[in-house]
C-alpha cells in the first residue's frame, strides 16, 4: 500500500463528492458562497443578542453600533420590573409560555405517536384512506381558516382557557407524516415477534416502537414547540384576560406601534423580550439537531 | 346476535387501531376539517358575526371578482408576487444550499446548516424588533446610516412605510427565514444517495455538475422534493403577515404588502364582513391547493 502524502491527502478521491470525510480543494468554492452567506444571515440574530445587552446611550446612539460596547443587564432587569397595563408582572407571561409549551410538547408527541403507530403498524381497512387525508393537510394553512377556528373554539366553550392555547398546535400532521414514515423503517418481524410472546399493543408501541423513533420524537418536540411557544395568535383571538396571555404576545404588544407607543423606553425592553423568546429555540434545536437530521432523511413525500 | 358477533370481531381486529387513532382524529376533526368545511360553507353565506349566517349563493366569489377593486389590484398581485419569489426561489435557494452544503465534512457542515436553519426558528414577533430596527425610517436605522454614510442616498428613507420598498423588504426577511425543515429535509435526501450512483455515472462519462444534479441528485430524492416543495408552498402562504407586522398597520401603507392573508384579516376581523372573507380563505386555500399539484406533477414517484 502507497503511503499518503500530503498531496494525495488533500486530493484524494474521498475527499470529493457528496459527503466528504475531510477537505479538498474543490470545496473552496462552496466555502467562497457559504461564508458570507451565513454572515449574512446570522448578523440579524447576533444583532438580538447585541441589542439586548445594550445601555440607553448606546441604543439610540448616532451613528449607530452593531455590536454592544459596555454590556449591561439593565434592559432585562427593566423587563422583569415592568408592569403590564393590568397590573400584571411579565414574568407571568412568561410562565404562561412555559406551561402551555410543556403540556403542548408532551401531548404533541404522545397524540402524534399514537396516531402514527396506527396508520404505520396497524391493519385497518381505512388506513390508506386515513393516511392520504393527512397528507393532503400537509398543505393546510391554518391561518386561512383563523375565522371558522375561532368559531369552534368559541362553541367548545374554550375560550379563555389555558387549554385554547394547547389544543389547536396539537393537530400537526407534519408531525404525524414524520413519525409515521420514520416507523415503517421498523421491521414488522420485531413487533410479530413480541406479540407471539403476549406483549399487548400497548406494550408494543410503549416498549418497543417509541424507544426505536426517539430522533423522530425529537424532531416534533421542536416543531412542537416552536408552534406553541412562537404562539401570537392564540393568546390575541382566544384570551381575552392578560392572567392567561402567553410572552410571545406580550412581546408582540411591546412592538406594535398601538400599545408600544413609548418608543425610547421600549426598545431596550424589546430587545431583551426578544433574545428571551429566541434563546429556548437555539438551545433546544443545537441539543436535538443530530437527531432531527435522521429523521429528515426519511421525510420524504410519495 | 349475529350482529354483536360480528361487532366483536370487528373490534378484536380493528378496534385497537382506531382506539390509537382516537385523539389525534378528534383533535384533526376539530381544528383541521371541521374549520376547513365551516369555511366553504361560510363562504356561500351573509355572516356579519351578530345575526346567523343567510345563504346567499355564489355572491361573495362574484363579488371578490367583479368589485373587490383591493383584491384585484393590490392583493391578489402581491399575494402572487410574494408567493412565486418566496415559495419557488426560497425552494430552489434551499436545495441549491443543502446540495452545496452535502459537498462538505461534516463538522462545517453543521455549523452552516445550523446558522441557515436559524432563522426559521425565529419567531416573526421576536424579529419584528430587529427589523424594525434595522430598517428604522430615521438616521439611526442602520441602513439609512450606512447609506448615508456610503453617500449613496442624501436623506433617511422610510423603508417600512414606502410603498415601493415594503414588498422587496417583506421579501428579503422571508426568504432569510424559510430555510426551514424543508431544506434539512433536502440536505438529508442528498446525503442519503448511494455515492455508487455518482461513480457509475462518472464512469459512463457524466461530467458536468448540472448534469449530475439533473440526472442523479434531484431523480434520486424525489419524495424528499415534494416535501420541501409543499413546506415551501405553505411557508410562503403562511408568512402573509410579515408586512402587517413590519409596518404595524393592516392595512399596509397604500396596500403595498397587502397578501391575501392581511385581506382575510381585514374582513374578518375590522369589518366583520365574515362570509366574504370566508370566500377569500377559500380562494387562499384553493391557490395553494394549485401550486402543490404544480409541483406533484413535477416530482411523484411513479410506484
Amino acid at each position: 500500500m502507497r503511503k499518503r502524502n500530503w498531496f494525495s491527502r488533500y486530493a484524494g478521491v474521498r475527499n470529493r463528492g457528496i459527503n466528504p470525510d475531510g477537505f479538498h480543494v474543490s470545496q473552496i468554492k462552496f466555502y467562497l458562497i457559504l461564508l458570507p452567506l451565513s454572515v449574512f444571515m446570522v448578523l440579524p440574530i447576533l444583532f438580538i443578542f447585541s441589542s439586548a445587552f445594550k445601555p440607553p446611550d448606546e441604543l439610540y446612539a448616532y451613528p449607530p453600533r452593531f455590536f454592544v460596547i459596555n454590556p449591561t443587564v439593565k434592559n432585562f432587569n427593566d423587563l422583569f420590573s415592568r408592569m403590564s397595563g393590568s397590573n400584571m408582572p411579565v414574568s407571568r407571561y412568561l410562565f404562561n409560555s412555559v406551561m402551555v409549551t410543556l403540556v403542548a410538547v408532551a401531548a404533541s408527541v404522545v397524540i402524534s405517536s399514537t396516531a402514527a403507530y396506527a396508520l404505520s403498524k396497524k391493519r385497518f381497512r381505512l388506513k390508506q384512506a386515513l393516511f392520504t387525508i393527512n397528507t393532503v393537510a400537509l398543505m393546510f394553512v391554518p391561518i386561512a381558516v383563523t375565522i371558522p377556528r375561532f368559531l369552534v373554539i368559541h362553541r367548545l366553550g374554550l375560550l379563555d382557557t389555558f387549554w385554547a392555547h394547547v389544543l389547536p398546535v396539537l393537530a400537526l400532521p407534519v408531525g404525524v407524516f414524520l413519525l409515521k414514515q420514520f416507523m415503517d423503517t421498523i421491521p414488522n418481524e420485531m413487533l410479530e415477534a413480541a406479540q407471539m410472546d403476549g406483549a399487548s399493543d400497548l406494550a408494543i408501541y410503549w416498549r418497543i416502537v417509541m424507544p426505536m423513533i426517539r430522533p423522530a420524537l425529537a424532531t416534533i418536540a421542536i416543531l412542537t414547540f416552536q408552534a406553541a411557544w412562537n404562539n401570537v395568535e392564540t393568546s390575541s383571538l382566544y384570551i381575552h384576560g392578560e392572567s392567561l396571555r402567553t410572552f410571545a404576545f406580550y412581546l408582540n404588544t411591546l412592538t406594535t406601534t398601538a400599545t408600544g407607543a413609548n418608543a425610547v423606553a421600549g426598545q431596550g425592553i424589546a430587545a431583551a423580550a426578544a433574545l428571551i423568546m429566541f434563546l429556548p429555540n437555539l438551545i433546544i434545536f443545537i441539543i436535538l439537531q443530530s437527531q432531527v437530521m435522521s429523521t429528515m432523511s426519511h421525510s420524504g413525500l410519495k | 346476535m349475529r350482529r354483536e358477533g360480528s361487532l366483536q370481531r370487528w373490534w378484536t381486529r380493528e378496534g385497537s387501531a382506531y382506539a390509537f387513532l382516537a385523539m389525534y382524529a378528534l383533535l384533526f376533526l376539530t381544528f383541521i376539517a371541521v374549520p376547513v368545511f365551516a369555511a366553504i360553507a361560510l363562504s356561500f353565506t351573509f355572516f356579519d358575526a351578530i345575526q346567523p349566517p343567510y345563504f346567499i349563493g355564489l355572491r361573495n366569489y362574484i363579488t371578490l371578482l367583479t368589485q373587490d377593486d383591493i383584491f384585484m389590484r393590490y392583493v391578489l398581485p402581491n399575494t402572487v408576487q410574494f408567493a412565486v419569489i418566496v415559495g419557488p426561489g426560497g425552494y430552489a435557494l434551499a436545495f441549491l444550499l443543502a446540495w452545496m452544503l452535502a459537498h462538505l465534512p461534516k463538522g462545517p457542515r453543521t455549523i452552516f446548516a445550523l446558522i441557515l436553519y436559524s432563522p426559521s426558528m425565529t419567531a416573526g414577533v421576536a424579529m419584528v424588533v430587529v427589523w424594525r430596527t434595522l430598517f428604522s425610517g430615521d438616521q439611526i436605522g442602520y441602513l439609512n446610516s450606512l447609506l448615508l454614510n456610503w453617500g449613496l442616498i442624501q436623506e433617511p428613507i422610510q423603508w417600512l412605510y414606502a410603498p415601493q420598498y415594503l414588498m422587496s423588504i417583506m421579501i428579503l426577511v422571508t426568504l432569510w427565514s424559510s430555510m426551514g425543515i424543508g431544506f434539512l429535509a433536502m440536505l438529508a435526501g442528498i446525503l442519503d444517495i448511494s455515492p455508487d450512483l455518482y461513480e457509475a455515472a462518472a464512469l459512463d462519462g457524466m461530467s458536468s455538475i448540472w448534469q449530475e444534479i439533473f440526472y442523479i441528485t434531484i431523480p434520486s430524492m424525489k419524495p424528499q422534493m415534494l416535501f420541501g416543495a409543499v413546506m415551501a408552498i405553505v411557508g410562503a402562504f403562511q408568512a402573509g403577515a410579515i408586512g402587517v407586522m413590519l409596518s404595524g398597520s393592516n392595512p399596509t401603507p397604500q396596500y403595498a404588502g397587502q397578501l391575501i392573508v392581511n385581506h382575510i384579516e381585514d374582513y374578518g376581523f375590522f369589518r366583520y364582513e365574515m362570509g366574504y372573507a370566508a370566500a377569500v380563505s377559500v380562494v387562499l386555500l384553493l391557490m395553494v391547493l394549485f401550486f402543490t399539484r404544480i409541483f406533484n406533477r413535477l416530482f411523484a414517484t411513479t410506484e
